[in-house]
C-alpha cells in the first residue's frame, strides 16, 4: 500500500498535463520576449552598463547573480543567487557536482548562455575595466561584449577533441584570435606572435603543428593548443572549464603545471571550475563550494581543505579516496539533489544532511524555515548553514528573482 | 621472449583451484588495412603480451593511461572478441577453446559493467525487463518466480520495487549505474569486469557506487578485475593492481606494496601525478614529457625509454623481461637487473 502511494505521488510531481503546458509556454514566450527586449534597450544607453567595482582589485564580482533557464518544464533555477569574487592574479576555484550552476556561472559571465531560454535575469557581473571603469556583464550589448570575450576574458573548454574546428589548420585558429582583436598588426606579426604562443604552452615542434589540422594532435597537445588560444591576447582572466577532466593523470599534471606557470608570466587571473577536489587543492588560492545553484561555502583553500563547515563540503571530502587512506567503507552522502524545476523553500541540503539543527527546522515567521544566510565565521571564511548562525556574523539572505515578477 | 614474459608463477597456475582467472601471454592485435586491395600493412598491438592471475573472492585492479589497452584485455578476456595469442582459463578451462554452446553456457558467471551507464541501458526498455530479460534466456529461475528474483536483486543493489516499470531516462547517473550492477548480478556471476564503472560519476555518487560493490562482493563472493585510471578508487577496491603501459603489463604485484613502493619508473610518476586534496601537500610530481607513443608503431627496447628517467643504454635495445623483483612483486623494467648482467651488456655494445 505504501508502495502504491510512493508511486502516485511520484507521478504526479513529473507529471505535466496539456493545460498546464501550454500555460508553461506562453509564460516564457512572454518573458524572454520582455528580456530580450530589455537588452535591446541598453545598446542605445551606456548607463545601464557602465559601473564600478566595490573594491577595486577584483576582476570580477558576482553580486546576488541569478540565472534562469526558461524550459518547457518550468523555470530551472540554475544559478540562484550567487555572490563571489575573483580578485586579480589569483586562482579561485569553483567545485561542486554537475548539475550545480558551475558551468552556467561561468557561461553567464561570457554571455554565451543558450538565449533566448537562458537568461540572466538578475544581479550584477562586474568586470573591472581598469581607472575605476567597470562593465556590468549583465547588460553589455554584444557589440561591447565582443570586445571582451577572447581579449579580456578566455575560456579553456572541457574537451579539446570537439572545441577545435577539424577543418582549419592549428595556426589559423590561433591567428584568428589576434586577428580580430588587434587589427593594427601585420601579418608577419601574427604568425611570429602565434608560433610564440605555440612555444610557451609546450610544443617542441611549433613550424609543424602550425601547419597541422586537429586530428594529427593527441588530447594532450590539443589543450595546449586550447591554452594558446586562450592566452594569445594575454587576458585578464582566463577561464577553465574543467581543463583536465578528459586527460590522463599524467597528463593533467603536465597541463597543470602549465596553467600555473603562465598565469604568473601574464599576470592574470584564473577561474578554474572542477569537480576534482585535488585539482583545487593543487591550484587554487581561493575556493568555492556551489551546490544546487546557490554558492554554500567559500574561503580560501586552507580554510576550505583544512577546516571545511558545510556538511555538504565535509561529506564531500570524506567521500573521496585518497591514496595512502585507508578507509574500510567510504562516506557516502545519502540521497539526491533536490528537483531543479521544484527546489524547496528551505536549506537545499537538509533531506540530506546529518547534522541538521534545530534552527533548520525552525520557522522564522510562521512559513517554516528559510534557505540559511551567509555567515561569516572568520575574515576569509563564509559559509551558509544555520550551525554557525549564533557563533558569526551573519551577512545576509541571497537575493533571487521571482519569475512571475518579471512581466510586471 | 614470449616465454620469459610469462611471470614464474604462473606456470600451471589454471590447475590450481584458487585461481578463477588465468590470462597467459594474452595479446590483441588490430591489423591496419592498405586503402587498396586491403592488404595488411601492419598492426596496433593494443594487447602485447599479458599474464596475471585473480584468485577467488579478490578483487584485481588494472591502472594505466588511455590507449594502453586496459579495456582491451578486459573485453578479449570475456571473447567479446577474439585474441591474436596467449591463453584464457576461467575455472581451470581456456575459454577460446570452448565451443560456441559451451560459451553461452558459461557467459552467466561472467558479467561485465561498463563504463557509461548513458548509454549502456536501453532507452526502450522498462528497468524491470532489462534485469529481467537475460534470467529469463539463461532459465536462471522458473518463470513464475522471475518477478520476485528480480525485485530481491533490485533490492540488493539499492533500487525500490517501484523503479520496475520506469525507464532508464528516468533516472540519475548513480542509478542507472545500480541499474547495470544488477543486470550483472541477476545472472548469479562469479566474475564482474568493472569497466571503469564510476568514472563518469560525481564524487559523492562514486562513493556510494563504490561501496555497493564491495558489500556485494562479501554477501556473494564475487571476483572483480576493477579497469579504471583513477589511481585513488583502485587503490580503495583492489587486492592486486597491475600496471599496463602500451600493451603491457610493467608492474604487478598486491596494492599495499605497489602503493607504498612502486618500483617502475612509469608507477612512479603516475603515482606522483595524482592530485592529492590538501593545499599544504608538497608537490614533487614526476611530469613525464611528451605523449603515450603510437600503439602501431611502438618504440624499440623497453617501450617506455622515450619519456623514462632513468633510461640506460640497455633500455633502448632490449626489452625488458618480467621479474620478481621482490617476493610477490613483478616488475619489467632493467633497473632491476642483475648488475653483472648489465655490464656484460655494455661489453658487448662497446665490442659491436
Amino acid at each position: 500500500m505504501a508502495d502504491n502511494k510512493e508511486k502516485k505521488e511520484e507521478k504526479k510531481s513529473s507529471y505535466i498535463s496539456a493545460k498546464e503546458s501550454r500555460k508553461i509556454t506562453k509564460f516564457n514566450r512572454k518573458v524572454t520576449k520582455r528580456l530580450e527586449a530589455d537588452r535591446a534597450n541598453a545598446k542605445k544607453d551606456p548607463s545601464l552598463y557602465k559601473t564600478h567595482m566595490k573594491d577595486d582589485k577584483n576582476v570580477v564580482e558576482f553580486d546576488n547573480v541569478c540565472t534562469y533557464f526558461f524550459t518547457d518544464v518550468g523555470v530551472v533555477k540554475a544559478v540562484d543567487g550567487i555572490t563571489f569574487n575573483i580578485p586579480k592574479c589569483s586562482t579561485v576555484g569553483v567545485v561542486g557536482e554537475s548539475g550545480c550552476g558551475k558551468s552556467v556561472t561561468s557561461l553567464s559571465l561570457m554571455q554565451l548562455l543558450q538565449r533566448p531560454s537562458g537568461q540572466t535575469v538578475g544581479g550584477e557581473i562586474r568586470f573591472n575595466l581598469g581607472d575605476g571603469n567597470a562593465y556590468n556583464i549583465v547588460n553589455t550589448p554584444t557589440s561591447k561584449m565582443q570586445e571582451i570575450r577572447g581579449n579580456k576574458v578566455s575560456m579553456i573548454f572541457q574537451e579539446p577533441m570537439t572545441s577545435l574546428n577539424p577543418v582549419f589548420k592549428i595556426g589559423m585558429q590561433v591567428n584568428e584570435v589576434l586577428e580580430l582583436h588587434h587589427p593594427e598588426m601585420s601579418k608577419e606579426e601574427i604568425r611570429n606572435r602565434t608560433l610564440e604562443m605555440l612555444e610557451m604552452v609546450g610544443i617542441a615542434n611549433k613550424e609543424g603543428v602550425y601547419e597541422m589540422y586537429p586530428h594529427e594532435l593527441s588530447g594532450g597537445m590539443r589543450q595546449r593548443v586550447m591554452i594558446a588560444i586562450a592566452l594569445a591576447c594575454s587576458p585578464e582572466l582566463i577561464i577553465a572549464d574543467e581543463p583536465t577532466t578528459a586527460l590522463d593523470v599524467t597528463i593533467q599534471a603536465q597541463i597543470l603545471d602549465l596553467l600555473s606557470e603562465l598565469k604568473d608570466k601574464i599576470n592574470s587571473s584564473i577561474m578554474l571550475i572542477t569537480h576534482d577536489l585535488g585539482v583545487v587543492a593543487s591550484m587554487a588560492d581561493y575556493v568555492v563550494v556551489m551546490y544546487a545553484g546557490r554558492v554554500i561555502e567559500k574561503g580560501t583553500a586552507d580554510d576550505i581543505f583544512h577546516h571545511p563547515a558545510h556538511p555538504y563540503t565535509i561529506g564531500l571530502m570524506k567521500s573521496k579516496p585518497v591514496v595512502g587512506k585507508k578507509v574500510d567503507e567510504l562516506y557516502n552522502i545519502e540521497g539526491n539533489v533536490p528537483n531543479p524545476v521544484d527546489m524547496p523553500d528551505y536549506c537545499y541540503f537538509r533531506d540530506r544532511c546529518e547534522m541538521q539543527c534545530e534552527r533548520c527546522k525552525a520557522k522564522k515567521d510562521g512559513a517554516g524555515a528559510d534557505y540559511p544566510p551567509e555567515i561569516k565565521i572568520s575574515d576569509t571564511h563564509f559559509v551558509s548553514c544555520y550551525r554557525f548562525f549564533d557563533e558569526g556574523e551573519v551577512l545576509g539572505y541571497p537575493k533571487t528573482v521571482n519569475a512571475e515578477e518579471l512581466l510586471k | 621472449m614470449s616465454e620469459e614474459m610469462t611471470p614464474v608463477s604462473l606456470e600451471g597456475a589454471e590447475k590450481d583451484s584458487e585461481n578463477l582467472l588465468v590470462v597467459k601471454n594474452l595479446k590483441k592485435y588490430f591489423p591496419i588495412k592498405s586503402s587498396f586491395f586491403k592488404m595488411t600493412v601492419g598492426n596496433v598491438k593494443a594487447v602485447d603480451g599479458v599474464s596475471f592471475a585473480i584468485k577467488k573472492g579478490t578483487t584485481m585492479g588494472l591502472v594505466g593511461e588511455s590507449g594502453c589497452g586496459k579495456s582491451t584485455t578486459g573485453r578479449t578476456i570475456l571473447r567479446l572478441q577474439e585474441k591474436t595469442e596467449g591463453e584464457v582459463y576461467f575455472d581451470g578451462q581456456d575459454i577460446f577453446k570452448l565451443s560456441k554452446e559451451e560459451l553461452r553456457k558459461l557467459r552467466p558467471r561472467i558479467q561485465i559493467i561498463f563504463q557509461d551507464p548513458y548509454s549502456s541501458l536501453s532507452p526502450r526498455l522498462p528497468v524491470g525487463e532489462i534485469i529481467a530479460e537475460a534470467v529469463r534466456e539463461h532459465g536462471i529461475v522458473p518463470k513464475e518466480e522471475l518477478d520476485d528474483y528480480v525485485t530481491r536483486v533490485m533490492e540488493a543493489c539499492g533500487l525500490q520495487e517501484w523503479h520496475k516499470n520506469r525507464y532508464p531516462h528516468e533516472f540519475s547517473g548513480g542509478q542507472r549505474q545500480r541499474i547495470c550492477i544488477a543486470r550483472a548480478l541477476a545472472l548469479n556471476p562469479d566474475f564482474i569486469l568493472c569497466d571503469e564503472p564510476v568514472s563518469a560519476l560525481d564524487v559523492s555518487i562514486q562513493a556510494q557506487i563504490i561501496n555497493l560493490l564491495r558489500d556485494l562482493q562479501k554477501q556473494f563472493g564475487l571476483t572483480y578485475l576493477f579497469i579504471s585510471h583513477d589511481l585513488s578508487v583502485v587503490e580503495h577496491i583492489s587486492d592486486t593492481v597491475g600496471v599496463m603501459y602500451l600493451g603491457n603489463m610493467v608492474e604487478y604485484a598486491e596494492t599495499d606494496k605497489i602503493y607504498s613502493k612502486p618500483l617502475h619508473p612509469y608507477t612512479v610518476a603516475l603515482f606522483s601525478a595524482i592530485p592529492v586534496p590538501d593545499p599544504d601537500y608538497k608537490m614533487n610530481r614526476i611530469v613525464l614529457q611528451g605523449n603515450i607513443p603510437s600503439p602501431a608503431n611502438p618504440p624499440e627496447g623497453c617501450k617506455f625509454h622515450t619519456r623514462c628517467e632513468k633510461c640506460m643504454e640497455i633500455c633502448k635495445s632490449m626489452a625488458p623481461e618480467m621479474r620478481e623483483v621482490e617476493p610477490g612483486h613483478f616488475c619489467a623494467c632493467h633497473l632491476y637487473d642483475d648488475p653483472e648482467e648489465l655490464k656484460k651488456f655494455g661489453k658487448e655494445s662497446e665490442s659491436r
